[in-house]
């Protein structure tokens, strides 16, 4: 039966299938719905870890066990969880081990674009790589496989286009393969599972030894093929890239390389005596063109095509045609000059939705003018104007980390630190600790919307609910930050701006390490609504606070301001802010 | 069968991803192979937002090249005038006649283009232009968010295949408490006589 997936619903059907019966992760785009669809399948056990590593951790653990298992995690996260994977790989272990990395070229909703292709080579694991839904099922089938054969963690990398793209997939009526209990025990073998120096030294040449297999392995897997065609041009290519490459060079000869690492080098030497000139298309770094170079086959590659930034099939297109490997195209007049117009238009950036907790207290942050050191998550828009009250950014768990440093600088600014519930759970707790231990003047505010919102409203250890929606104990941020040793700890609601401008004060001059829970559930989550407020026009005198607020619903006209009921979400923030009494709640 | 390429452009939260989630399910239906490419995530929070949907004998790439887009279905005016490089000579441009000033146009920095201004680009660039009040009537149907299928209905006129194949979809697709809603503003969509 053909079934529509995308490459993430692919993935997780691919476990199911294959036999995964534990599944973990931590939510990230564009990672997240792989585990929210492998935990709706029957009889796994699926689970949202507080953060990547501890997630390694529980798939390794699991693996160990004698389990199949699958971990998932956008491609930041696997610096989170890099040094549970550079054991697992010298460890090796009994079930079959996928480590799913979601990579996110174009940054569409991360910090970075760091190729992950690159930790294949450096922790010493293969990798596989899917073009299409389809090859992500089978793929998650092959990596299983290869992982109990070769006694190694497989990597299965894929990315934004890959993950949120939909393509057709065979599906078969049949479920997984029956469980064998009797495979699913613990063998005891300090020898190959403590990783000491004198284990880890007998270990090490077992890793480049199977390396050395892998490669062997991929000369003659079906996964990677030499696709014969025209033999002027010969692409290497993987991915979703291979498909936009297929769009622009249809008669080409192709080397579609399923598995990205170990390469193999006999099948590369023999495509390139197949064509006369190699060209080497990928997204991000020159991976594959480095290692074909280093083999003494000229290549052309990030000579022709940008390493930053997602590819396309136009945007090959048009760099092929500028280095001459397909006829110039056509001029587009009319429309490149109605593009030129189109550029003009005022850009639309992602900002805080009507109703959002966390607009309010953005509002107090720059009221107060405070320096703040910021997270990842959907606040971190508060560092757009007009609210513009963020100042840093850098990957989870930074904030407060990063505030504690800054006031060891020495500077005079009030110093607050904002970070999510989500990814204070995530990676906040640590940093939390050492404010309190080295004792400094930061402020920390954790926005707490309870549930992870960005990333489309996932569970977490403050929730209550488990991903398999089980009731679980909660987390109280307010009793585990307290029970750290913080003396000054309170909870305020963001839609009181008045409160919570009052305690903010009272914290920021204590000059003591202390923990402001801003709480306010995500309203996307919990559909919250209320009436939305009107503006009475004759009391309205244009002065513009309002907007200062960022709220989408708010409009100016021609001289007063007006409120869009379609999406006003009622909250009342602007009624608060405005100094003229001109919003009026119904 | 020939490759048809459908674009859709809106504001994060408007719905792009379930009229892309039908369309893509009802070129399935119709026997095409299909691919649909769309980003999640931060982009979602009230930004540009846009989907791609192909339909066609085969088809490689998720993503619709400039200049192939045989169908630009827009959700808010400004967002549809934002990709006049993918509209195919002759294409109709199906556009919701709603506006969401972004925050640079309430805080006075930019100005919201007029109507003839959207308009000029999308048809120098090719682009046929059919209006629609989407929203309007999905407001009067009981819920604005319903806009989206309204459109669909609009252009499932252009596009082929009978309602039943269609609502079939949506039934698969919608929520059951939003179905009904979902129902008459395809109705309403397809039987508006449009140009």
């Amino acid at each position: 039966m053909k079934k529509l997936m995308t490459g993430n619903e692919a993935i997780a059907y691919g476990a199911y299938i294959n036999g995964v019966r534990v599944g973990v992760a931590y939510p990230g785009t564009p990672s997240t719905e792989i585990m929210e669809n492998y935990a709706r399948y029957p009889g796994v056990a699926a689970e949202w870890a507080p953060n990547e590593n501890v997630a390694m951790d529980v798939g390794i653990g699991a693996a160990y066990a004698g389990s199949r298992a699958l971990v998932a995690m956008k491609h930041v996260g696997v610096n989170v969880a890099a040094d549970s994977l550079f054991y697992v790989v010298y460890t090796g272990l009994k079930g079959g081990l996928v480590i799913v990395t979601s990579d996110d070229p174009g940054m569409h909703s991360s910090q970075n674009e760091q190729d992950n292709r690159n930790y294949a080579k450096f922790a010493k694991l293969p990798m596989l790589e899917p073009a299409n839904s389809e090859e992500a099922k089978q793929f998650v089938g092959i990596a299983l496989e290869m992982s109990e054969a070769f006694d190694t963690p497989v990597m299965l990398r894929t990315v934004t286009r890959l993950s949120h793209s939909s393509s057709i997939v065979e599906v078969s009526e049949e479920g997984p393969p029956a469980l064998q209990e009797n495979h699913v025990f613990y063998e005891r073998n300090a020898s190959k599972f403590v990783m000491v120096p004198a284990n880890a030294r007998r270990r090490h040449p077992v890793i480049e030894e199977r390396l050395k297999k892998l490669a062997e392995f991929a000369e003659g897997s079906p996964i990677n093929r030499i696709e014969p065609g025209d033999n002027r041009i010969g692409i290497v290519a993987s991915g979703a890239v291979y498909q936009y490459a297929r769009e622009v060079f249809p008669e080409a000869t192709f080397l579609k390389l399923g598995m990205v690492y170990p390469l193999p080098e006999k099948l590369i030497h023999q495509f390139a005596s197949q064509v006369k000139t190699v060209i080497v298309i990928e997204e991000l770094d020159p991976f594959f063109e480095e290692q074909i170079k280093l083999r003494g086959i000229p290549a052309r590659g990030k000579e022709i095509f940008p390493i930053t930034g997602e590819l396309s099939p136009a945007l090959i297109r048009e760099c092929a045609a500028s280095s001459g490997l397909i006829p110039a195209l056509a001029a587009r007049t009319e429309a490149a000059a109605a593009a030129a117009a189109a550029a003009e238009l005022p850009i639309r950036p992602p900002i805080l939705c009507p109703g959002c907790g966390h607009r309010g207290m953005f509002h107090v942050f720059r009221e107060s003018g405070a320096l703040v050191l910021g997270d990842i998550g959907c606040y971190t828009l508060g560092s757009a104007p007009p609210l513009s009250a963020m100042h840093t950014t850098g990957c989870m768990g930074a904030s407060i980390g990063v505030a504690h440093g800054v006031a060891r600088a020495g500077v005079k600014d009030r110093i607050i630190a904002v970070i999510g519930d989500s990814t204070f759970f995530h990676s906040g707790i640590h940093p939390l600790i050492n404010i309190l231990y080295n004792q400094s003047n930061v402020t920390v505010v954790i926005a707490d919307n309870s549930v992870t919102a960005m990333t489309g409203h996932q569970q977490h250890p403050g929730t209550g609910i488990t991903l398999q929606q089980k009731v679980t104990k909660a987390i109280n941020l307010e009793q585990l930050v307290k029970s750290l040793g913080f003396e000054k700890v309170d909870t305020c609601d963001p839609y009181d701006l008045a409160s919570l401008s009052r305690t903010l004060d009272d914290h920021l001059e204590s000059g003591k390490p202390s923990v402001i829970i801003a709480r306010r559930p995500c309203v996307l989550y919990t559909r919250q609504k209320s009436t939305p407020p009107r503006v009475d026009v004759e009391l309205c005198i244009n002065c513009g606070t309002c907007l200062e607020i960022g709220c989408s619903p708010l409009i100016q006209e021609e001289d007063h301001v007006a409120i869009d009921p379609v999406l006003c979400n009622g909250c009342g923030l602007c009624i608060q802010v405005c100094p003229s009494g001109a919003i009026i709640k119904e | 069968m020939k490759n048809i390429d459908i674009l859709m452009a809106g504001v994060g939260g408007q719905g792009t991803i379930l009229a892309s989630n039908i369309l893509t399910e009802v070129g399935l239906e119709l026997k095409y192979n299909v691919k649909k490419s769309e980003v999640h995530g931060m982009a979602q929070r009230g930004g540009t937002v846009e989907s791609h949907v192909r339909w066609g004998d085969e088809v490689h790439a998720p993503l619709i090249e400039q200049g192939y887009a045989d169908y630009l279905i827009g959700f808010e005016m400004l967002e549809t005038a934002r990709w006049p490089s993918y509209i195919k000579k002759g294409a109709p441009v199906i556009i919701n006649s709603y506006q969401i000033p972004p925050p640079s146009v309430n805080l006075g920095k930019a100005k919201y283009p007029s109507k003839e201004e959207i308009e000029s680009i999308l048809t120098a660039a090719g682009g046929k232009v059919i209006w629609v009040e989407g929203t309007k009537i999905a407001e009067e149907l009981g819920n604005p968010a319903a806009a989206g299928v309204v459109l669909l209905g609009v252009v499932s006129n252009m596009l082929g295949g009978d309602e039943g194949i269609w609502q079939k979809v949506i039934q698969s697709l919608v929520p059951e408490r939003f179905l009904e809603l979902n129902r008459k503003a395809f109705q309403a969509g397809r039987a508006l006589e449009v140009a």
